[in-house]
């Protein structure tokens, strides 16, 4: 079947949303250049759970992380209206790292009133700049973007960047992060060879440890399973919940079984707007909205 | 035309199909020559070069390449001189244009806003579109009468008389010297490797951008510990790019470096490269020997270009199998 416009314009459908928040989407708009991508958005991110994402392609899932940790401020003409909540504090007002020229040639423009930087136990770097935001909402990639230097350093390298540690402290964080990603095993006699070296599988959950070890807040993942096989895959996964612990984790994903296989709360888009939030224990057996009842069950997208 | 094991097409191709073979064979002999012709051309240079100037290495042996004497007069050929003035000159410039090219690239990718970036990329092709010829005379007319007096005379005058620094700022202040022509050849090489410079950072996936402001970097850190790291393979051939250039650069250097045969004796002392000394030379060259001894530097720069090439094949090699 063909979908009718006119389901998108109802209000989105959010039942049982979290009270706990560690992030709080509200009303967000997004601009590709004059092209609306995200219609009035609301997403309530639960604390230590995992939300997932999903919708047809193009419904602007992926636009919709990407607005979360503001990846999108490194192409311009691309722009974000609302309000995303962060400890409080709106993300789409954190200033800009100082220093670039692009930068503050758009902070002249946009003229964003400056927050006030958000405090966080052991990291260095003062000014509520962006970098710091990526430092405390990371990210991991739908294709694996090892760095180009050797597994260890994939993972001191994003650490080293945000704090002082010890080499002793160093060899602990790789090993804790790298476990944590259920890769140490298969990498902890071949550390100081290149990351690149791995199989597909392996180095994105290279990415995920090297995301973890900044200890970050959120853990953003972008179809992290897309362009991997399946034992990849269920390693991949079995690694998220073991996680979700200790981080926010949402993730975008086209895989249903695996959006109600790992997440707590599901978010259904379509044409850039949110159609349907809810727990995921019920949301794939009785959704609300005929326009996700006809994703979940396949009849379209 | 029929080949061998190329049976000739039936009288009646399959319905609707013309033959198979067509022209492929035709193509394939047209491209094969092409190649050939190329080849035939890289080895009779060789050769004419090492016949026209076997005289010299036949009389001089391999003295030709450690004496610094050359004397028309007494018809003495050494080639110690042009070859450390050509390595020296191609070295400096090198240090001197590189970094200037990275950061020339990193701005224009990283930080330059589209529309400025698109215009500045137009100046710095420009840049590469001037004849050397020019460069030259703006060297000679500009550049060298006005390092002369604002560098040059200063240095020399506030260095204590005896010092090191005396030794390496020595020689005669009217700008025409080693220095001023590794700074003409660093001009002239700057926009080709700022462009590839450019292209390579381009290249980078952006997911790696992504990825790397993803974990918290700033854009120094993006650019400087992975943006560079990823591109550094290719970025020794933008770097032999500009290093063959220099090494073959004639004109502007012929105009500018004083042509004082011999050892270079200091940073700021005259000098000559292998392709300036040919330039100067070739014309007036009247003895046998004196001409041999012209088409032997030649030689000599062959190698010299072809031995950088080695190398940087022989490190991207290494890197490649590492």
């Amino acid at each position: 079947m063909t979908f009718d416009i006119s389901q998108a314009d109802q209000p989105a459908m959010i039942i049982d949303p979290p009270h706990d928040r560690i992030l709080d989407v509200k009303g967000l708009d997004f601009f590709y250049g004059k092209t609306q991508a995200l219609f009035g958005v609301d997403l309530p991110v639960a604390r230590d759970k995992i939300t997932a994402l999903i919708g047809p392609s193009g419904c602007g899932k992926s636009t919709l992380l990407r607005c979360l940790n503001r990846i999108y401020d490194l192409y311009p003409g691309q722009h974000a209206e609302g309000q995303i909540l962060f400890h409080g504090e709106d993300v789409l007002g954190t200033r800009r790292a100082p220093g670039g020229l692009r930068d503050k040639v758009q902070l002249a423009v946009e003229s964003a009133p400056p927050i006030d930087p958000v405090e966080a136990e052991g990291v260095l770097r003062v000014g509520g700049d962006l970098a710091r935001l990526r430092a405390r909402v990371g990210m991991v990639f739908q294709r694996p973007t090892p760095f180009p230097m050797s597994i260890y350093d994939n993972i001191a390298f994003g650490v080293k960047l945000h704090r002082r540690v010890s080499k002793s402290q160093m060899d602990e964080i790789v090993e804790d992060s790298l476990t944590r990603a259920a890769l140490w095993d298969e990498v902890k006699d071949k550390l100081h060879q290149s990351g690149l070296g791995l199989s597909g599988g392996q180095q994105q959950r290279l990415c995920v440890a090297r995301g973890i070890a900044v200890e970050p807040e959120v853990l953003l993942l972008d179809e992290p399973a897309s362009a991997l096989d399946p034992l990849s895959t269920a390693k991949l996964e079995s690694a998220l919940v073991e996680l979700k612990d200790s981080f926010s984790i949402v993730i975008v994903t086209h895989n249903l079984q695996q959006a109600a296989r790992i997440s707590d709360y599901t978010a259904f888009m379509l044409l850039g707007r949110l159609i349907e939030f809810r727990p995921s224990t019920d949301a794939f057996v009785a959704p609300e909205t005929e326009a996700m009842r006809d994703y979940v069950t396949g009849r379209f997208g | 035309m029929t080949l061998p094991g190329n049976p000739a097409p039936r009288s009646m191709p399959p319905r609707g199909l013309l033959p198979t073979r067509r022209n492929d064979t035709l193509f394939q002999v047209v491209c094969f020559s092409a190649a050939m012709v190329l080849m035939a051309a890289l080895f009779g240079l060789i050769l004419s070069l090492a016949w026209g100037g076997w005289p010299a290495f036949e009389r001089f042996g391999i003295g030709f390449l450690f004496s610094s004497e050359w004397n028309p007069v007494t018809d003495e050929y050494g080639a110690a001189g042009p070859i450390v003035g050509t390595l020296v000159t191609a070295f400096l410039s090198l240090l001197l244009a590189l970094p200037l090219a990275v950061g020339v690239a990193i701005f224009l990718v990283e930080f330059c806003p589209q529309r400025i970036a698109h215009w500045l990329a137009i100046a710095v092709e420009l840049l590469a579109g001037i004849p050397s010829i020019v460069y030259g005379m703006w060297g000679l007319f500009v550049l060298a009468p006005w390092f002369a007096d604002h560098i040059q005379l200063p240095l020399l005058m506030s260095v204590e008389p005896g010092s090191w620094l005396d030794t390496l700022f020595s020689g005669v202040p009217n700008g025409a010297n080693i220095f001023t022509a590794s700074l003409i050849l660093a001009i002239m090489i700057l926009p080709y490797m700022a462009t590839v410079f450019r292209e390579l950072l381009i290249s980078v996936p952006p997911q790696m951008r992504e990825a790397a402001y993803g974990i918290g970097c700033t854009s120094f850190e993006v650019v400087g510990s992975i943006m560079l790291p990823y591109i550094r393979r290719s970025a020794v051939g933008a770097v032999m790019l500009g290093l063959g250039r220099a090494l073959g650069e004639t004109m502007a250097v012929t105009f500018i470096i004083g042509n004082s045969h011999g050892f270079p004796k200091s940073l700021f002392a005259s000098g000559s490269t292998i392709a300036s000394t040919i330039a100067n030379e070739f014309t007036e060259a009247t003895g046998d020997l004196h001409i041999a001894a012209l088409i032997a530097l030649g030689f000599v720069l062959f190698l010299i270009t072809f031995a950088s090439i080695a190398g940087a094949r022989l490190l991207l090699g290494a890197e490649r199998y590492r």
